[in-house]
This record gives C-alpha cells, structure tokens and sequence, in this order.
C-alpha cells in the first residue's frame, strides 16, 4: 500500500522545539509504528506556524485540525483516536478566549482570521528540509521564470512596480537598490543576505530560515541575476544554530538540482551561496558593520557614502537586504506587481510580519497587510493582555524605536504612520507592555542594551548613552533630580545628530519617546521618589490598611528584616525607613491589608 | 541531477505535489469534493481500512484533484459497514452501504467520475440531524 493519506504537521520551529516537539515526533511515530500506520501517515517536521504562545502546535491533513499545546503523552491518544477512528481530540483543540468554544480549523481562529501571509506562506505547510515540497508549492519557478524570460532591468521595474520596501528597518525601496548595485561598475558584484536579527524580541527572520530556507535562496539568486552578482552570501548569528543547519541542508539540495552552481537553467547565469557566521553583535545588523565582519575585520560601522551598493564587500558593489524581504520576492515574479502592489496603504506595499511578545496572550509571530492597526494586532490577532490588565504601550522598532501608547492605537501601521508617532517599523518586534510596567525602567532596559551593544568606535554612542543609562538607573534607584531629566533631553539629540551609524543615531529614541508620552512617570520617580508601577524596588515601599488588619502577626514573623511593629489583635506598622520592599508581607497576609506601593 | 528548464521544473513539481496535495484542505476557496469514510470501531472491524485505502489508490490511479479523503466516526449504519458517505459539492450527501475495496472503486468510477449512482448500494438515510 503506497497511498499516504494523512499527514501530521509537527511545528519544527525553535519555540515548538524548546518545548518537546521532537519527543512529539518519535511519540507519534512510535505509536503509528503500533498500530501498524506508519506506511499510510507521514509524520512532518515543519517550520514554525507563529502560534508560539499555544506550542507545541500540530496539525492534521486532510481534516485540516489544529491541536495546541500538545504533549508527548498526548500522542497515543492523537493516533489511536484521531488516525485510527477519525474523532479529533477535543481536549486539545484551541478555545476561543472569547465564545470558550473549542474550535479545530486554524482560519476560524482570530489569531489567523487577519493575517495575510507572504513572507512566511510556506512556514508550517512544508518540510523545510525537502526540496520538493517546495517545488510543490511553486518554488524556483520565478527563478526559472526570471532567467528564461527577463532581462535584469525587467526583474528590477518588477520590483520596483510592486513596491517593495526593505524589511530590516529602514524601509529603502529594494527595486532601487538593486538598480544602485547593477549600474555600478565593475564585474565583480556581491549579494548579502542580512539574517544578524538582533532585536529583543524579534525572531521573524530566524523562523523564515528555519520554515522556509529555500524561499530565501530563491530570492537570492534572483537578486544576484538583477544586480549581476555571482556570489552570495549569508550573514547569519551564530546563535541561529538549527536556522544555520536547515539553511545548509536546503544549500546543498539547491545544489544538487541546479539551483545554484553554474549555468543555472541552462541560462548561463552562474551564483553560488556561502554563509558567515556572525557571533551576535547587535551592531552588526548595520549593513557596513555587516560587510566589515564578513570580510573578518571587527564588526564595526564605516561612514557612507559610499555605499555598499558603490563599495561594499571587498570594495565591490554589493547588496545587503533582510530575510524578510527575499522572501517576498518569489512571490511578487510569480504574481506580477500589481498583485503586490494592491496590498498595504499608499507608500507601504505588501505584508510585514511581527514578532508579537510581552504581555500579550497570543505570543507569537504574525504577518498583517500594511495598513492595519495596532489594535487589531494587539487586540483581535493577540488576544489582548495577559491576565485582563489594562494596556499601557507598545514598543515597535526595538532599541531604535519608540513606545506608543493607547492613543495610537488605531493609527494603521506603515513606514511613515509609525515614525509619525515617534516609533519606527523596525525589524518587525513588538512588545507589549501591561499598565504595571515601568516606563523609566523600560527605558533603562533599551538604553542598556545599546550601551553593551555600542562597539565603541564613535564617542556619542560610546560614551553618551552610557551616560544616559547612569541617569535612568540613578531614577530608578530613587537618586534622580529634576535636573537629569533635563540632562535626558540635552543629551538625546547630540547622540542622535553626531553618532556615525543607525545605532547611536537611534539609541535615545526609547528615553525620548517615554519621556513624551509618559513624563508624569518620570516626575513621580523624581519628585515623588514613587513608582506608580511598583517594578522600581528600591521605590517602592509598603504600607498597612488599618481597616483591614486584624493583628494576626502573620506580616511580622515573616518580615526577614522586622519593620512591622505591631503586637497580637493590634493594628501592625511597617516601618518605611527601614522596609526592603520584599514584598513577603504582601504574600504572608491572608487579609490582604498590605498596600502594596 | 540538476534541472535545467522551467518545463523541467514544473514537471517536478507536478509529481511532487502528489505527495502534499492532501494539504490543501481548507486552504483554497474551490469546492471539494469529500469521502466520508466510517471509522469507528465498528467500521473497522468490517474492513474500512481496506476501503480508505483503495478509494486513495483509485483517487491517485486516476489523477483526481479537488477531492479529499476523511475518516469518521460512526454513522449509526452498523449493520452494513464499511460504509462510505460522499458529499458533492452543492449535492445531497449520499450514503453508501457495505463497501468493500472492488465498491470503492465503483464510486469513484461511476459516481465521482461519471456522476452515476451506484443504485444497488445506497442506504437510505435513517434520522434527521438537529
């Protein structure tokens, strides 16, 4: 019997993976084994389905169910009742949050009903490791399609026409830059891919590596073709490691079939992929940082002009574009601009996909039209904030952006709303903060990460936002005056106009934008010495409602530095001077009569 | 071997699309013609595996696309097990009786291919569904 008919999708992407996904493979397959099915289901590692909040996901073909939360020990029951007797398993189905329905299709579920996906249309539909499911979903048909029929220029005016916009950041049109690279002079051209995603919180280009390598292969090669480059190379951290492995096994298949190597498609055009390790400098991302370490100087930024499309890698001209944007480049050969070009808002064409984290319920990564709003990601696609609390802000853009806050909300998300508002598009990493954050103390988060970040070459980034992040803490800690605040503002614009790269230029950004949207906060730090969050430790101080204490001395015997004065049935006491702001009285008080700061 | 056409490509990819077709479910907006085949215990003990998988043959043997196969429970026709329901888009579901491999065969050749009914093994439908 040779007919396979039904396949398993087991989520292969890194959170699935963390979580047990390959016990869940050899389970399943262990128990089909059992039952004598394994010739007739196929058990199918995939690449990440962006539901991570609810991994391990499986998925089941051709009932088309979707299980979440799945564990090893959930397999017998998957096999023997869903395989064997074709009854799904309801108790691992999704609820809905709201109706408390259980629900088994993955398209009536609103953390999908929204999305529209292009970048990740093959990540959790195919093996990543096989070529040939990708061929079957039209891969290295544009490829073909471009080397047979189109010259360079055309590949370019397509681009162009689709409006295509990088999708590392900064949002350059790709059709232009490649257009750059091609009527550069010179023979020898180079193509880089940038996949150093350093941004907390993002993992877009890591699960488009690992869900759907070949896609960005694909894309390279047309992109090598359009700009008259031979030589590609991928630029990749080398804490990626199984983005690393699947990108190396799709490589070597690309190879075999003649997808890279020489005269590819008969056409004469030559390209072949490498790839570099990068050991996770933030930095890095930067495209002249990038180029500096690929050729295996230190990864630090040099000034532009000249670009790298003029002079990049070995002073040749070279292309540097993000995961992300290769991988939308199949699919707007295939479908023609126009096509592209009809999604999104005015100047934003096409998809964007976030990584979706913080306080948010449905963690994970989702990819939205230009054009739709915060709310709807946040809210519909998110499911709102964890454990009902209010929202605060959002952070997009990472360290380089900004927070936006309730206000903003509905504004419809593309390159230009967003630095409206203070933020910026970034990389595609969004984290959501609930209403008990600290906005002082995010902004210390963000500034320490680009102070450990900055490499130090120009004294703006190096030595200022040091300096800033020593006025955050010293807020934080209770120690701050009117006039660092001040100091925050005097300090923000130098770095920003006298850095030399993206990162200096953009590391004030999260300071200043909670300093606009939330300076009451920073004032209560400073003249109130208060934290209305209470994340701030050494701000926060407890107290005791004399309503509701009934002298039980549960607080006192569990204070380890014995603030709380108080005897049996009399109202206790916390002294503030000498409280530590554990918290512990909080949690041993059965009367909830803590207040907690 | 390296491929070195897109004709070559694409024949490529048609036998490989065999292997994931069954992926399509609930994916595109064509209507799809569906097998029900009754899976429970019962089902089975009268051979609807043998059943699911020759309908799968037949499907594959003669290039069908838009059709997929599902399993189910019981359909509450135990006394003529396997039993089969096929479900035409934009038709009545017909429920057929006591079909083994050489009947499953029948209704993808007769009813699916050359929209007949096999008269002989319908089973008339017993309850109405709240």
């Amino acid at each position: 019997m040779d007919g396979v008919r039904s396949h398993i999708m087991v989520c292969g992407g890194t959170g699935c993976i963390s979580a047990g996904a390959e016990d869940i493979i050899d389970a399943l397959k262990a128990e089909l084994d059992k039952v004598e099915y394994d010739q007739e289901v196929n058990v199918i590692r995939t690449g990440c389905f962006g539901f991570c909040g609810q991994g391990p996901v499986v998925k089941i073909h051709p009932d088309n169910v979707f299980y979440v939360k799945v564990k090893k020990e959930d397999a017998a029951e998957i096999v023997n009742e869903h395989i064997v007797k074709g009854r799904p398993v309801s108790r691992l189905l999704y609820t809905d949050p709201e109706s408390n329905k259980k629900l088994d299709k993955h398209h009536q579920m609103s953390f999908y009903q929204k999305q529209y996906r292009i970048a990740l249309r093959n990540c959790g539909l195919i093996n990543p490791d096989d070529v040939y499911e990708y061929i079957a979903f039209r891969g290295y048909e544009a490829l073909a399609t471009v080397l047979q029929e189109q010259t360079p220029l055309q590949v370019i005016e397509v681009i162009k026409k689709a409006g295509l916009r990088g999708r590392g950041g900064g949002g350059f049109p790709t059709g232009l830059k490649w257009e750059l690279t091609l009527k550069s002079p010179g023979a020898e051209k180079y193509i880089i891919c940038n996949a150093d995603e350093g941004d907390p919180g993002a993992f877009m280009d890591r699960s488009i590596l690992e869900g759907d390598p070949h896609s960005v292969i694909e894309a390279m090669a047309i992109g090598a073709y359009a700009t008259g480059s031979n030589k590609g190379i991928v630029y990749i951290r080398a804490e990626y490691p199984l983005a690393i492995k699947r990108l190396q096994t799709a490589i070597g298949q690309a190879r075999e079939l003649g997808f890279l190597g020489k005269d590819i498609f008969n056409s004469g055009f030559c390209f072949d992929i490498e790839v570099k390790l990068g050991a996770g400098a933030f930095v890095c991302g930067e495209e002249t940082a990038l180029i500096q370490s690929v050729e295996g100087s230190r990864g630090e930024p040099v000034r532009k002009p000249p670009f790298p499309s003029e002079s990049g890698y070995l002073g040749k001209p070279t292309t540097v574009n993000n995961v992300e944007t290769f991988a939308n480049i199949p699919p707007i050969i295939l479908k023609g601009a126009d096509w592209f070009s009809g999604i999104g808002t005015e100047n934003s064409k096409g998809t964007k996909v976030f990584a979706l984290a913080g306080n948010v319920k449905n963690v994970g990564l989702v990819e939205v039209p230009m054009g739709t709003t915060l709310r709807e990601i946040i809210f519909d696609i998110g499911g709102g904030i964890v454990g009902n609390k209010g929202f605060k802000a959002v952070q997009t853009g990472g360290p380089s952006g900004g927070v936006i806050t309730s206000a903003d909300l509905d504004t419809p998300i593309d390159y230009e709303s967003l630095k409206n508002i203070g933020s910026m598009m970034g990389s595609g990493g969004m984290i959501v903060m609930d209403d008990e954050t600290c906005m002082v103390n995010i902004a210390k988060f963000y500034l320490g990460f680009t102070q450990d970040e900055s490499c130090g070459k120009c004294t703006p980034c190096r030595i200022g936002t040091k300096r800033m992040y020593e006025i955050l803490d010293n807020i934080t800690k209770g120690k701050g005056t009117e006039e660092d605040l001040a100091h925050l503002e005097e300090l923000a614009p130098m770095i920003k106009d006298a850095a030399l790269c993206g990162l200096g230029q953009t590391a004030p950004n999260p300071v200043l934008s909670t300093l606009e949207y939330f300076r009451n906060e920073y004032e209560d730090h400073v003249l109130h010495k208060y934290c209305t969050a209470g994340e701030c430790k050494a701000l926060a101080k407890y107290s005791i409602d004399p309503e509701k204490c009934i002298g039980c001395t549960l607080c006192a015997k569990a204070c380890p530095v014995h603030c709380i004065q108080g005897a049996v049935k009399q109202i206790h006491v916390i002294d503030p001077a000498k409280c530590i702001s554990c918290g512990v009285c909080a949690r041993a008080c059965k009367f909830d009569a803590v207040i907690k700061p | 071997m390296p491929i070195k056409s897109l004709d070559e490509l694409i024949k490529i990819r048609e036998s490989a699309m065999k292997k994931v077709n069954l992926r399509e479910s609930g994916e595109d907006a064509e209507p799809m013609i569906e097998l029900m085949v009754g899976m429970a215990t019962c089902g089975i003990a009268a051979g609807a595996r043998a059943t699911l998988t020759a309908l799968l043959d037949e499907i594959e043997a003669q290039s069908l696309e838009n059709i997929r196969v599902v399993q189910v429970g019981c359909l509450g026709y135990c006394h003529s097990e396997p039993i089969v329901q096929v479900n035409m888009p934009g038709e009545e579901p017909m429920i057929y009786g006591n079909v083994d491999e050489k009947r499953a065969r029948e209704i993808i050749q007769k009813h699916i291919i050359e929209k007949k009914f096999l008269d002989s093994a319908i089973l008339n439908k017993t309850y109405n569904k709240a």
